[in-house]
């Protein structure tokens, strides 16, 4: 291979690269230092006068004298079985004093679009065992369900309880994990490290670690080693893999770095135009094939910077994912976990994977419902805080006393604490069972008969007696 | 109508210079703007976007990973086309036109470059009734035969940029696309394919005056603020405040002859969700699978940018063929501002002087040029037919004063604004009444007279007139509380959130309520009404508002969203209204 010495400019992360023969675009580069080290770069923009490659390491000791060369293939991952339980760096290298990776597959990371009608709906609940989740925000397999968290918040711990709890109810086959860190602490490491060793998921996982101190750049590639290597997982071997990604907020910072580096015209807050499509090039790599057993569940974390969620990290991410987990700060402060706000949650795959079928024929409606008058006991806070409880009426009292006990109840739960769904629903009725019930208007009455409190058990009771009025 | 076609074919080739991402440079090459080429030993293709000196910049339509300098770049001559024809109906597509079901028999799950496959399938037969015989005479849009494409009757016609002559020849039976049907006295052969440039309308005879509304079954639309046929609507929102689903329904259940669904830049799950969903789903007109009167456009936020920017002229271009048949068509585009930005990375790699955030200059051009390819219209075969396009935006933050959203809200003629308070508390659609509007409201006024009830548009009116009450005396509320206010008031307070959760929320996806119709909309409304009206009464005659508000027929109401054969359910609950508020009356 044919090595060049024609560096003409460094900036950032980027080396111009002078008089070559035709080099192909997004190759993979080596560039080779006076001390014989090797690091690796990308073809970012390639004519016949000049080459821009981008570093996926530090330049520091890359010059003029550098050696550069092209590979002409992209960016490729070897890809094994036995890459279960291993740890490798976020540049893809054994850092667990293991051998090197024999592979069996060397797959490109960039990883070519599903087809859309290759695709199957996501459809099967998982259960988390967090009432939040599962009961207001569910999440189904195959879908990418971000956690939107702050700095300091126990997003890190919800995370860690959905990996060791999630379950497909009738199904014994637990997940893989694939774990990538992008620019995380070495202590957040830890914990997470220390949580898959005790509770054995360290067999089942591929961890990817780029910390804090690792290279920026490199970021750029950590989620998509940790893609590529989940879809063989998943499409080539058959297994359901839990991805976990985090934190995104360091991998857009990254990507801005480089937008800069190569003086592009900056977007919303200097952060590069093509974000969406660039985060949609990770964030789709989920989901399920027709005809191919395994498949792929995203859980992206991103701490938003200010705890502004229309900061462009989680905006742009709440437009490609399938909804969000809304980590809050104020339920943090109360003291609440999972302080998870439901109002600004979603999970837009959640009526694919509930009803009768899935879940029970009563989830829809008492998550509605749950969700209506949550939000409106919420907004009364508003008021009470200007106007005093005693300005209410009797109603509007109802809803505030409703507020604060799902919150008490529905949301708070223990870290180990695994609710079935069953459990999950019957604490919602019992709660709404604090309104009266003509006031449950999203529930039509049917279901009411069946599951209230009031009439649980009482089943022929005739409709109209019933309805206590 | 001049419309280059193979006879005026530039061809060529050259040698490419420079690969920066989906924009490559190529010289030596002699082409025209738009001009398809194939770019690389791959022949990938792209388009002619830009030409500078001996340099043609193009916009490539696949990944361009490993394509170097010197490569050949070939120019086909042909602008970006569709073939038009039977078997649109039922497909799913890429920005350019690739069957993807195609695509997945040669090349996999995943999407690969390099592979190309006609829009219409090539080996298909499809049985062809001739309409017109030898000896008549035929013009450019006429209509010359059916094919039965589903349920759907295709109709062929001579493509517009034909000038026609008299028939020679003509034939009944069983042909491919490519087949000959009818033939010319000058000579001129017709299949049942045609292509057309997507860049470029279809021309039509004139644009007539939109006065028919598109129903959609939903009530805040059709009810609040309703669309015309061959109208306009933009839906921005925030990200999950229901741009997806709304035009989802509209898609299900809007009572259009054809619809164009493009999915530019989203999420491959909905399109699947579409594809599982839509075959099952029976049209409440034509009883028929929905599926049957679909065309799907999907090229998703991880396909090539060029081709998303393609997509939405792809869709257009379908929308417009199946108009000049005389269908009522509507598009849905999912999501504008995803192709906006495809035009504003295209637009930053040929460093061009960026506008507004970033935005190239002709954003607000682009928009306007794609919106005005809308309307009703009477078509050169002489029916009436229309388009009607309602594109989903995506602002950034969920922010209203950015430029695509403003850009668009200069065009077009109904704006559904989602509210991301709404959606956060479930109610959904997640339609802001206040800020939302249509300007056709008007125009269909006599229609809904006519059609629904000589006191539609009054009820409507006073629909509105309380919401905005409601708004008013909400702002004192968070002041004092309910309580504090006057008992008339804390009627008219009650009777908005009666019009708000009766009959604005609307569950997409209960069985039954995911769709009404008009009837049922008209009678909902009016039983709120009737209800209004006879709690004021009650109040004047000396009730106690808590008292009004407690009669068990008012908290009945909300069950009739849930009923398919709700009609008797509602008399008797109308009858126990009565009763119930009057008696309020006599006992105080
Ligand atoms: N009419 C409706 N009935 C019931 N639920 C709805 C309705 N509209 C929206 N929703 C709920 O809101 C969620 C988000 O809606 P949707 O996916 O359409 O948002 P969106 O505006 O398209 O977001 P994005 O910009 O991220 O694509 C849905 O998954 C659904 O749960
Ligand atoms: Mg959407």
């Amino acid at each position: 291979m044919k090595e060049y010495r024609t560096i003409n400019q460094i900036a950032g992360p980027l080396l111009f690269v002078e008089k070559t023969e035709p080099v192909g675009f997004a190759e993979l580069v080596n560039i080779v230092l006076w001390d014989g080290s090797v690091k690796r770069g990308q073809v970012l923009d390639t004519s016949d006068e000049i080459v821009v490659v981008q570093v996926f390491e530090t330049t520091a000791g890359i010059g003029r004298d550098s050696g550069v060369r092209f590979t002409g293939e992209t960016i490729k991952m070897p890809v094994g079985k036995e890459m279960l339980g291993r740890i490798l760096s976020g540049g893809g290298k054994p850092i667990d004093g293991g051998p090197e990776i024999v592979p069996e597959k060397r797959l490109d990371i960039t990883g070519a679009a599903i087809n859309p009608y290759a695709r199957h709906s996501p459809e099967e609940f998982i259960q988390t065992g967090i009432s939040t989740i599962d009961g207001m925000n569910t999440l189904v397999r195959g879908q990418k369900l971000p956690i939107f968290s702050g700095a300091g918040l126990p997003h890190n711990d919800i995370a860690l309880q959905i990996a060791r709890q999630a379950k497909v109810l009738g199904s014994k086959e637990q997940f893989a994990v694939v774990f990538a860190a992008m620019g995380i602490t070495k202590e957040e490491a830890n914990h997470f490290m220390a949580d898959f060793e005790r509770t054995g998921a360290l067999e089942r996982a591929v961890v990817f670690l780029n910390l804090a101190d690792d290279p920026a750049v490199e970021r750029i590639i950590t989620p998509r080693l940790a893609l590529t290597t989940a879809e063989y997982l998943a499409f080539d071997l058959g297994m359901h893999v839990l991805v976990i990604l985090t934190d995104m907020t360091n991998y857009c910072e990254a990507l801005r770095q480089i937008g800069a580096a190569r003086e592009e015209v900056p977007g919303r807050r200097g952060y590069p135009g093509y974000m969406y499509t660039d985060l949609a090039s990770i964030y789709e790599r989920a989901g399920i094939i027709h005809g191919v057993k395994g498949s792929i569940t995203q859980f992206p974390i991103l701490t938003m910077p200010g705890d502004d969620i229309t900061h462009p990290i989680p905006d742009l991410s709440g437009y490609i994912t399938e909804g969000q987990l809304v980590v809050s700060r104020e339920l943090h402060r109360k003291g609440i976990y999972p302080p998870i706000n439901v109002l600004p949650s979603l999970s837009r795959l959640m009526n694919l994977g509930i009803g009768a079928k899935h879940t029970r024929e009563d989830h829809k409606k008492v998550s509605d419902q749950c969700y209506a008058a949550y939000a409106e006991g919420n907004d009364l806070r508003g008021l009470v805080a200007i106007v005093g409880k005693d300005a209410l009426s009797e109603r509007d009292r109802m809803f505030l006393e409703f507020a604060d006990l799902f919150e008490d109840r529905f949301v708070r739960q223990g870290q180990n604490e695994d609710r079935s769904i069953q459990q999950t629903l019957d604490l919602g009725w019992d709660l709404l069972a604090t309104l009266p019930v003509e006031q449950l208007v999203r529930i039509d009455r049917a279901l009411i008969e069946k599951y209230h409190p009031k009439f649980r058990g009482q089943k022929g009771a005739a409709p109209e007696k019933a309805a206590a009025r | 109508m001049e419309v280059k076609d193979s006879m005026t074919k530039r061809s060529g080739t050259g040698v490419l210079k420079r690969i920066s991402g989906p924009v490559v440079t190529a010289v030596g090459l002699d082409a025209h703007m738009y001009d398809v080429v194939k770019v690389g030993k791959e022949a990938l293709m792209g388009e002619v976007i830009k030409i500078k000196g001996d340099q043609v910049i193009i916009q490539v339509y696949e990944d361009t990973s490993g394509i170097r300098p010197g490569e050949p770049v070939e120019n086909t001559g042909l602008s970006l086309a569709v073939e038009l024809g039977p078997g649109l109906l039922k497909s799913i597509y890429d920005g350019i036109q690739r069957p993807l079901v195609v695509l997945v028999d040669k090349m996999g799950n995943f999407i690969q470059r390099g592979v190309s496959a006609p829009g219409l399938d090539r080996g298909k037969k499809w049985e062809f009734t001739p309409v017109v015989k030898a000896g008549d005479r035929v013009g450019p849009g006429t209509i010359i035969g059916e094919v039965q494409e589903t349920n759907i009757v295709h109709r062929v016609m001579v493509p517009p940029n034909m000038k026609g002559g008299t028939v020679k020849e003509i034939r009944a039976g069983s042909f491919t696309v490519e087949d000959v049907v009818a033939t010319l006295d000058d000579g001129t052969k017709l299949t049942m394919m045609q292509r057309w440039p997507v860049r470029v309308p279809r021309p039509v005879v004139e644009k007539l005056n939109p006065d028919i509304p598109l129903l959609t079954g939903q009530r805040i639309l059709d009810g609040l603020f309703p669309i015309a046929k061959g109208g306009t609507a933009a839906i921005p929102g925030p990200f999950g405040s229901g741009k997806t689903v709304t035009q989802q329904q509209l898609a299900k259940w809007s009572d259009a002859e054809i619809v164009v669904y493009i999915g530019c830049g989203e999420r491959g799950n909905e399109m699947t969700e579409v594809l599982t969903e839509f075959p099952h789903l029976t049209d409440p007109k034509s009883g028929k699978p929905l599926m049957e009167r679909t065309c799907l456009i999907a090229n998703t936020s991880n396909m090539p940018v060029a081709a998303r920017e393609a997509s939405v002229y792809t869709g257009i271009t379908i929308a417009e063929y199946f108009r000049d048949m005389g269908y009522d068509v509507s598009l849905m585009a999912d999501s504008t501002s995803r192709w906006a930005e495809a035009m504003r990375e295209i637009s930053s790699r040929l460093e061009e002087m960026p506008g507004e955030e970033g935005y190239p200059a002709y954003l607000a051009a682009r928009l306007s040029e794609f919106y005005e390819r809308a309307g009703r219209a009477k078509v050169l075969s002489g029916g009436l037919g229309s388009v009607s396009v309602i594109g989903a935006v995506s602002p950034p933050g969920g922010d209203f004063s950015e430029p695509v959203t403003q850009n668009t809200l200069r065009i077009v003629k109904v704006f559904w604004a989602l509210d991301a308070k709404l959606s956060q508390r479930r109610h959904f659609p997640a339609i802001n009444w206040l800020n939302s509007y249509s300007l056709y409201l008007d125009i269909l006024h006599d229609w809904y007279d006519q059609h629904v009830s000589p006191d539609w548009n009054k009820l409507r009116a006073w629909a509105m007139e309380v919401l905005q009450k409601e708004s008013e005396l909400q702002e004192i509320v968070q002041l004092v509380g309910s309580d504090a206010l006057p008992e008339e008031q804390q009627i008219t307070i009650e009777v908005a959130r009666m019009i708000r959760e009766v009959f604005l929320q609307q569950n997409a996806y209960d069985a039954v309520d995911t769709y009404c119709d008009m009837t049922k909309q008209y009678e909902m409304m009016k039983a709120i009404k009737k209800f209004s009206d006879l709690a004021y009464a009650a109040q004047v005659a000396g009730a106690l508002p808590a008292q009004i508000m407690a009669v068990p027929s008012k908290n009945e109401l909300p069950q009739i969203k849930f009923i398919k054969d709700y009609k008797p359910a509602l008399a008797k609950i109308l009858d126990q209204m009565d009763t119930e508020v009057n008696a309020l009356r006599s006992g105080t």
